[in-house]
């Protein structure tokens, strides 16, 4: 009989990025997986890890940045708390992504790639997430919410702040 | 033995597929000598995730539609206890299945792909063990050639001949990569395969690299992809232990080892050039080529890049002959194709059928026609570098030359279905506003000219287009596509062009009329309040900021025309639905 799995691809998976550095220094085609590294450990790409691998890969940092700024994935901001991706691919746009993306903005006050005041929510567009049977998708966290309508989207938005202010928490913890 | 297969790829995932593997991991924990508890990848009926499927002692399958855990109890106490079926939540699969032919996903849905036994069990491996044992390197590429196998990921190069290219550079050091950055919005082929059969993908990769004289492989798999990216590494980690990967596999002497990349968010690094710049820690941007990625690719050394469809065919052509593959399709595209069938389809889902096959059997026969039941407006194929098709076009055989021709292209398999209600000048401007922020800037004509089309039909959406727009767009859709690169520039115009060739008439209701006939582009719409729907709530009163909504509470609402801007958010505060569009 198989074990309880919770196997989804949990943030902290990825060797911690200071290990990874000095491990993987002299390797060529490192610097994305370094990267990758330092947003897995910290949520965002900080300014000093940048330094870091500038100095111990012999890389420029400018270089750095600007391999930072070209992927999508990379973000300069920490994150929030909870991480919120609106889908808008192809068959949620045609399902009415356009008004799920006005009913978050309207409901939170966040724009894309932007964190809400109190640092609850981060909200991400995203192109696809592969669940377009599902469509309109929202993810939140590691939570895929389907066949959403503004309303149903309402509410589990405000079931996500309920829970915060009840110190719950239960969704990404802050690292 | 019965046997039970919960459907955990990622889409099944989603709709709560781990909660109802787990549920009925809890319940089954009490006789786990009766009943084995499996998980799957996709068995590509997406329309009904989650899946689970029972197996019987006799091999009589039973399969169960949207089996969210609460539905677990209910199936473990009938079912497996009491024998009994469950009419109501039964899914019948004979429509969906009927004109499929499964070469690709031959074994997605049925293994469970965290088990390398599993793939071994279903002629896993034996493709490569024979290759070693009794083919050169010269007889694999001819029977790869033979079978009329062409690249999957949408230009269509005919597999045997890119592999006998790189074969014969010069340069010893070769490498074999599988593009699995699967970028089209709307389109899953890949991802399902990688994370239903993962081995599959890795013979491929080891086959091609034994033809090709390689011993390192790299998988660039999409970021966005997690689950796939953890079923690969936990497949290769798996392979390696038994020796099917590594040093002197099978104790032929080949040596064979594989590398997972994950791609970090660009759509361009599905372009082969951008993806080996990508792997080598640079921005991912295109190169001019030649030199083709046969001759100098990766660090500079012949790369020979495989889409992961193109190479999860391999295995099975080298098992079962080039003559079984190419018997299916047509007679300049053989085999099958995958298809991510989504949109306003009844019966979306992943499906796999031979080429050659109408895009109207595919819609009605294997999608059961649109959602609303009338009948489709249009086919979306290619992703951004495609085109719609409209249905007057509906008997397209569906293979590489005849899809061209229409001007939409084959691309890696995204297929997503448009009925009345959507806009084609919307979606135009949808896919090219996608292009223009993948565009990664190196060409003038892709970087600002898909910036002016888009301009133009943000215009022509609101209501303020013109008529020598439509000349203007079609002059700088010719000048992108011929000035640009890559693959990226030279088919970002399709979409607009396409549906500039098909339904002129949308475009020039929006710009003679001021109408959007979909009723989709909310500028060129009158919003008011169904009085049927409304109660008279007056969340809406109270959102609006311009202040055009009036009404008693309780009773219906209405929306002044005159005074209301058409932001739409009474739209998203309506409980009821009530505020629609004319």
């Amino acid at each position: 009989m198989a074990e309880i799995i919770t196997e989804v691809h949990q943030p902290g998976t990825l060797p911690a990025f200071g290990r990874m550095l000095w491990r993987h220094r002299d390797e060529p085609g490192m610097l994305i997986p370094l990267l990758q590294a330092a947003q897995d450990t910290y949520s965002y790409i900080p300014p000093l890890a940048i330094e870091q691998i500038a100095e111990v890969t012999g890389i420029p940092s400018s270089e750095v940045y600007g391999v930072i700024t070209f992927y999508k994935q990379f973000r300069l901001q920490p994150l929030g708390q909870h991480v919120i991706k609106m889908c808008k691919g192809t068959a949620c746009y045609v399902s009415g992504a356009v008004t799920m993306g006005q009913t978050i903005e309207d409901e939170l006050g966040v724009a894309p790639d932007e964190n809400t005041e109190d640092g609850l929510f981060t909200l991400l567009v995203v192109a696809c997430l592969g669940c377009c049977s599902l469509a309109p998708v929202v993810m939140i966290d590691d939570q895929a919410y389907g066949k959403l309508t503004p309303d149903k989207l309402r509410k589990i938005l405000r079931q996500y702040r309920k829970q915060a202010e009840a110190g719950a928490g239960g969704g990404r913890q802050p690292w | 033995m019965q046997e039970v297969r919960v459907g955990t790829a990622s889409c099944g995932i989603a709709a709560g597929g781990l909660a109802a593997y787990n549920r009925f991991a809890e319940l089954l924990k009490p006789d786990p000598n009766r009943v084995i508890l499996k998980q799957t990848g996709c068995v590509g009926m997406c329309f009904r995730e989650p899946l689970v499927e029972i197996v019987e002692d006799d091999h009589r399958r039973t399969l169960y539609g949207e089996v969210t855990s609460d539905r677990v109890d209910r199936i473990v106490e009938e079912h497996l206890r009491g024998g009994r079926l469950i009419q109501e939540w039964v899914v019948e699969e004979k429509e969906f299945l009927a004109k499929q032919k499964r070469i690709v996903l031959r074994n997605c849905g049925e293994i469970d792909p965290f088990s390398l036994e599993a793939y071994q069990a279903r002629d896993g491996y034996r493709a490569l063990e024979k290759v070693l044992a009794s083919l050169t390197p010269e007889q694999v590429i001819e029977c790869i050639a033979e079978s009329g196998l062409r690249g999957r990921g949408g230009a269509g190069f005919p597999t045997g001949t890119k592999w006998r290219l790189a074969r014969a550079a010069p340069d010893p050091h070769k490498y074999v990569i599988c593009n699995a950055d699967e970028g089209d919005p709307g389109a899953f082929m890949d991802r399902s395969v990688l994370e239903g059969d993962p081995h599959s993908v890795l013979e491929g990769m080891a086959i091609a690299g034994y033809a090709l004289g390689a011993d390192q492989g790299y998988i660039y798999a999409r970021a966005e992809y997690p689950q796939a990216v953890h079923r690969l590494r936990h497949a290769i980690a798996r392979a390696e232990e038994k020796n099917l990967l590594g040093r002197n596999i099978f104790g032929r002497g080949f040596h064979f080892s594989i590398r997972l990349k994950e791609g970090a968010g660009a759509f361009v690094c599905g372009e082969e050039t951008a993806l080996i710049a990508s792997i080598e820690g640079k921005r991912g941007m295109p190169r001019v080529r030649p030199p083709f990625p046969v001759e100098a690719g990766l660090w500079g050394h012949p790369t020979c890049i495989n889409n992961v469809e193109t190479l999860a065919n391999v295995p099975w052509i080298i098992l079962n002959g080039a003559p079984a593959f190419a018997a299916f399709g047509t007679e300049r595209s053989k085999g099958t194709k995958v298809f991510a069938l989504a949109g306003k389809v009844k019966r979306g889902g992943l499906v796999e059928v031979p080429m050659g096959i109408t895009l109207n059997e595919v819609i009605y026969g294997i999608g059961g026609g649109t959602v609303s039941g009338g009948p489709f407006k249009a086919v979306q194929m290619g992703g951004p570098s495609g085109g719609c098709i409209p249905a007057s076009l509906g008997d397209t055989p569906i293979d590489y030359e005849n899809i061209t021709a229409t001007g939409a292209i084959m691309g890696s398999g995204g297929m997503v279905v448009m009925d009345q209600s959507t806009c084609m000048v919307d979606v135009a401007r949808f896919f090219l506003n996608f292009t223009q922020n993948e565009s990664c800037g190196k060409c003038t004509f892709c970087r600002i000219g898909t910036k002016r089309m888009l301009e133009i039909l943000e215009r022509i959406c609101i209501g303020q287009g013109e008529e020598k727009d439509l000349k203007i767009l079609a002059e700088l859709g010719e000048q992108i596509k011929s000035s640009s690169l890559c693959g990226l520039g030279q088919t970002a115009p399709n979409p607009v062009l396409t549906t500039l060739r098909y339904f002129y008439h949308e475009y020039e209701a929006h710009i003679k009329e001021k109408k959007c006939p979909a009723k989709a582009c909310l500028a060129l719409v009158e919003l008011y309040i169904n009085p049927e729907l409304c109660s008279g709530c007056g969340l809406c009163l109270k959102a609006c900021d311009s202040g055009a909504i009036s009404g008693e509470k309780k009773k219906p609402h209405q929306i002044e025309p005159s005074t209301c801007v058409k932001c739409g958010k009474c739209i998203t505060v309506c409980r009821l639905g009530a505020v629609e569009k004319r």
